[in-house]
């Protein structure tokens, strides 16, 4: 009896014991495979936010000591009126990319079913400018758009009209860098409108057709409906791209004229590296991470009661 | 006839996209092949004669040493990711631990996160590392910020997976590891292709690290470089459309072998399969 329940105790620590073992081991292999990740990771993304938020709360140029001055930075930055411009800009890249990207993007993936001759090859140039690369697009757009010798003003001249300092007046720079960047990004659009509409099983427009709906019909209510999951994702990735944007209203207008299209992107990385005002540049930056996150949290809860309504 | 007549609307839209898209394409490089004063006098014509001598010139300047460090620092970083990202998607997506979605979660929000955001951080790290203006003060960030997207790509492509393969191998004794290595990795390629090519395209044009860690011409990658040119060139169009011109051809090159996959890797964490 005695023996039985010491067997019996020796067996459950045993395999407690085992257990326990097992787990560390689990623990350790865990940890090996995710480390290297983890190291780099902490290093170039985790610590740099922190210190950008505790940058923020000082006043420093980058060399001397820092001095501690509170909320100075973001008082400074409610009070800023180009922060203020930089914010309304960035915007005005969400609002094209989504209503003018993104439609575009749909036209010229519908184009790449049209029963018309020669669309492969029309389909392999369209995707041409996803490919070139951000700085070559901006200084070849910056020559188009030249006042004297640029393509674009000859075009203008021929129509009639005369010649627009596109890229030094106000009114207009911001419109010829967003024509760029639907120029750009158009292309991604397409891919992935491509990509649903394969998708869509045949039989459906058969029945419409037989049913006798016409092409624009077909579009409203088989087409469309059911690209509504891509139009949603396109739409996510465009505002966090827009928020992100830099390389092309740099290269092309360095934020000018006047600061007419200077972004959040752009004039933080001013402060920082031209005027060496690496406190303010900090406070500038988190407000662009506060802002990714308040706009992700968003998405994710919207998405979530999307899926538990159901719909698409 | 009628057929033909009817699909005109069709026809118009798609030459106009077709000139929207590819115009400026046929600019650069009809640009490219003039000079200077055929450039001012007849900027709309495509060929007149073909001027070779631009890109003479940009190679004299140095395009050659861009070209290379641009793909010396993605070539590493794309092969390290490939790695690190391939090891943590192991145990994220085939194990289950008390962290595992937390941990997740922290390296796919990495996609959304603005890159100002670390910036003078990670500048002056490079600094205090004694790093700053070489090639390898871009090699941190660059794997850094290639992670979320690799990570994304990998574990979804590894769920898919049967289990059945590695209990088979469990029970021959293969220990974690060498089911990495032995069943998991060789299955994976497809997905690494995917993760080759996205960050590869992604790491060839990246701009602001390298503005912001890179100052020495000798160290510049090639849309540094570029930029550079543009300061040099800017009396001299035609030279500067030659050096876009080539900046843009090993991508246009790559493209028009494999099509499918560039488009498959470019869209990699957007389209699912």
């Amino acid at each position: 009896m005695e023996t039985a329940e010491v067997t019996r105790r020796s067996e459950t620590a045993r395999v407690m014991h085992g257990t326990k073992k097992r787990n560390v081991r689990k623990a350790v292999t865990i940890g090996l495979f995710t480390a290297p990740a983890l190291i780099v990771y902490l290093v170039y993304v985790v610590y740099p936010i922190l210190s950008t938020l505790s940058y923020s709360f000082y006043s420093w140029d980058g060399t001397s000591d820092k001095t501690f001055i509170g909320l100075d930075n973001y008082i400074q930055l409610f009070n800023d009126a180009i922060f203020w411009t930089s914010l309304t800009n960035n915007a005005w890249v969400v609002i094209t990319s989504v209503f003018v990207q993104i439609p575009l993007g749909m036209i010229m993936a519908l184009m790449l079913f049209a029963p018309i001759r020669g669309i492969r090859l029309f389909s392999s140039v369209y995707f041409l400018p996803f490919l070139m690369s951000t700085v070559a697009i901006g200084l070849l757009w910056v020559y188009m758009f030249d006042p004297i010798n640029g393509i674009i003003n000859q075009l203008v001249n021929v129509l009639g009209f005369e010649n627009v300092a596109w890229l030094s007046d106000e009114n207009t720079a911001m419109i010829a860098i967003l024509l760029v960047v639907v120029w750009q990004f158009s292309p991604f659009y397409m891919i992935l409108f491509k990509a649903a509409m394969v998708g869509i099983a045949e039989e459906l427009y058969e029945s419409a057709q037989i049913d006798g709906a016409n092409s624009w019909q077909k579009f409203f209510h088989i087409t469309l409906p059911l690209l509504m999951p891509t139009i949603v994702s396109s739409s996510i990735l465009a505002i966090v791209g827009s928020l992100k944007a830099f390389d092309i209203f740099y290269i092309m207008t360095g934020g000018g004229p006047n600061h007419a299209t200077e972004l959040m992107g752009t004039y933080m990385f001013k402060q920082a590296f031209i005027n060496f005002n690496m406190g303010y540049a900090s406070a500038i930056a988190f407000i662009m991470f506060l802002i990714a996150l308040v706009v992700t949290v968003l998405i994710q809860i919207v998405d979530y009661n999307r899926k538990k309504k159901g719909a698409f | 006839m009628v057929q033909t007549l009817r699909k005109m609307p069709l026809y118009l839209v798609g030459l106009l996209l077709l000139v929207f898209t590819g115009y400026p394409f046929v600019y650069m490089i009809s640009t490219s092949l003039k000079d200077q004063s055929t450039f001012f006098e007849k900027p709309f014509a495509i060929f007149t004669s073909i001027e070779l001598g631009n890109y003479a010139d940009v190679f004299q300047m140095g395009l050659t040493r861009y070209f290379l460090n641009s793909i010396l620092v993605s070539v590493a970083a794309v092969v390290a990711v490939m790695l690190i990202a391939a090891l943590a998607s192991y145990p994220l997506s085939r194990m289950n631990f008390r962290f595992n979605r937390a941990l997740f979660l922290l390296f796919i929000s990495g996609m959304m996160l603005p890159i100002h955001a670390t910036l003078i951080p990670i500048f002056k790290l490079s600094q205090d590392m004694g790093l700053y203006d070489s090639l390898l003060a871009l090699l941190g960030p660059y794997i850094a910020f290639s992670l979320p997207i690799s990570i994304f790509i990998l574990t979804q492509f590894m769920q898919e997976i049967p289990k059945s393969l590695e209990e088979a191998a469990k029970i021959d004794g293969c220990s974690h590891f060498g089911i990495f290595w032995r069943i998991i990795l060789p299955m994976l390629t497809p997905a690494l292709m995917t993760v080759f090519i996205y960050n590869f395209i992604h790491l060839w044009n990246e701009f602001i690290f390298a503005l912001v860690l890179v100052s020495s011409p000798e160290n510049m990658t090639l849309p540094l470089g570029l930029q550079d040119f543009y300061g040099e060139f800017s009396v001299n169009v035609p030279g500067l459309m030659a050096a876009l011109t080539l900046a843009s051809l090993p991508m246009l090159v790559v493209y028009l072998f494999s099509q499918e996959k560039v488009v498959k890797g470019l869209t990699g964490g957007a389209v699912k399969g």
